[in-house]
């Protein structure tokens, strides 16, 4: 794909995501990383929301993929980044996904959506049939 | 010496000096345990392990697979699921198989023919020392997935708090595994219990996403169709502000910040009988 999203730089993990467990692996690794960065407890909270409605979407509807996550700075801040890729399907309207209440699967329509509002900056570069990558970051105060 | 008599040569060594090498492999053995199994015990299944092996290298030659090496796989197998359930660590348990090749070392006055059985004993043990290992892994497999199970038992307890109200303190992530059995619980208890107010107390999980919200929904619906009314506690404010950015509705579902807020509701909506000390219902 082109066009890569802010890869976090430095050290940066990654965590395959390939089942429900992997789910809360990434979750967990997300939060240890918001905690290290000093994010407020509802940050933290809402990045690490963020990170589980991703993960999810890897899983379910990407067919899996990988996280990567790591700590990012840029103008002196300093912030949590986490890129979730997957080589799924594709999203055919990205407009539509983006919707509250839509939904091609069974959940409530709000993951994607809602996982924007829950950060900071929220890149989403898809291409149908080859895949689909979301980053997104959340900067502590 | 040829291949084929290598394992009549070895039975010959090994019956010998049953006695002494037998011995001498439960005393390197119990020296890497360091006395966490009693010598007796020690003594009789390596013993027993010993006089297997001899019978399988006379019956079934060097092939371990064989059937004539079933006994000596049986024997093995339960050391390794004991050792794996007491603890011990992989290389005292395969420890335990491999000692066998020093007992049985050659020295300098050694003969050639000699030198090479033990070659073939010494490759013979390494094959069951793997054997043993592979058990030992299984065995641990077997107990963590046990213990996922209770856990997932153990997390989901139903408590019934007043007259006619239940409550499912959630600890943890909620799944769609761990979401069927509370909800089971939860239905089956306001049957058991004649209640007709259920609290789900949230305090304990650590993040509600959609999925989580989703699972939080169905159970009530499920618990409404059954004529009770669900109270959802323990909204702390983090999760409070993540659920509005996210955009879940709970609809008119009633919601708390705490288990005690949640009960004095319940109290109040299902006219249950507040009974005082010494007083009358």
């Amino acid at each position: 794909m082109s066009g890569l999203a802010p890869v976090p730089d430095a050290e940066h993990e990654s965590v395959p995501i390939g089942s429900n467990d992997d789910v809360v692996r990434a979750r967990q690794l997300v939060r240890a990383l918001a905690q290290q960065c000093k994010l407020s407890l509802v940050d933290q909270t809402k990045l690490v929301t963020a990170a589980s409605e991703l993960a999810r979407n890897t899983l379910v509807y990407g067919g899996g993929g990988v996280m990567r996550v790591g700590l990012v700075r840029r103008d002196g801040r300093v912030g949590v980044t986490a890129v979730f890729e997957d080589s799924g399907p594709g999203i055919p309207d990205v407009d539509q996904a983006l919707t509250d209440g839509w939904t091609s699967g069974g959940g409530l329509g709000l993951g994607l959506s809602g996982a924007r509002r829950l950060v900071d900056d929220f890149t989403l570069q898809t291409e149908v049939g080859g895949g689909t990558q979301v980053a997104v970051t959340k900067w502590a105060r | 010496m040829t291949e084929q008599d290598i394992p009549a040569r070895l039975v010959e060594l090994l019956t010998a000096e049953q006695e002494s090498l037998g011995a001498a492999w439960v005393e390197a053995v119990s020296r890497t345990l360091r006395g966490r199994i009693s010598l007796a015990e020690l003594d009789r299944e390596l013993r027993e392990l010993y006089a297997a092996l001899v019978e399988g290298l006379r019956g079934g030659g060097l092939d371990w697979r064989g059937d004539a090496f079933g006994e000596v796989r049986a024997l093995l197998a339960e050391l390794s699921r004991t050792r794996a359930r007491q603890g011990f660590t992989p290389t005292e348990t395969a420890t335990s198989v491999l000692a066998g090749k020093d007992v049985l070392a050659p020295s300098e006055d050694t003969s050639a023919g000699d030198v090479r059985a033990y070659l073939h004993l010494s490759k013979l043990i390494d094959a069951l020392g793997l054997f043993t290992l592979e058990v030992y892994a299984k065995t641990r497999e077997e107990i963590i997935s046990a213990q996922a199970e209770q856990l997932m038992e153990l997390s989901t307890p139903v408590v019934k708090l007043w007259e006619g109200v239940v409550a499912v303190p959630l600890v943890g992530t909620l799944d769609s595994a761990r979401t069927q059995v509370v909800m089971e619980k939860l239905l089956q208890a306001l049957v058991d219990t004649g209640s007709d107010q259920a609290i789900i107390d949230i305090t304990g999980v650590p993040a509600v996403d959609t999925e989580v919200a989703q699972h939080l929904l169905k159970t009530v619906v499920a618990a409404r169709l059954m004529g009770a009314e669900c109270i959802i506690s323990g909204i702390r404010p983090q999760i409070a502000q993540t659920i509005v950015a996210l955009g879940i509705q709970f609809g008119d579902i009633v919601t708390k910040s705490s288990l005690a807020d949640a009960l004095k509701h319940a109290l109040r909506r299902g006219d249950a009988a507040v009974v005082r000390p010494g007083g009358r219902a």
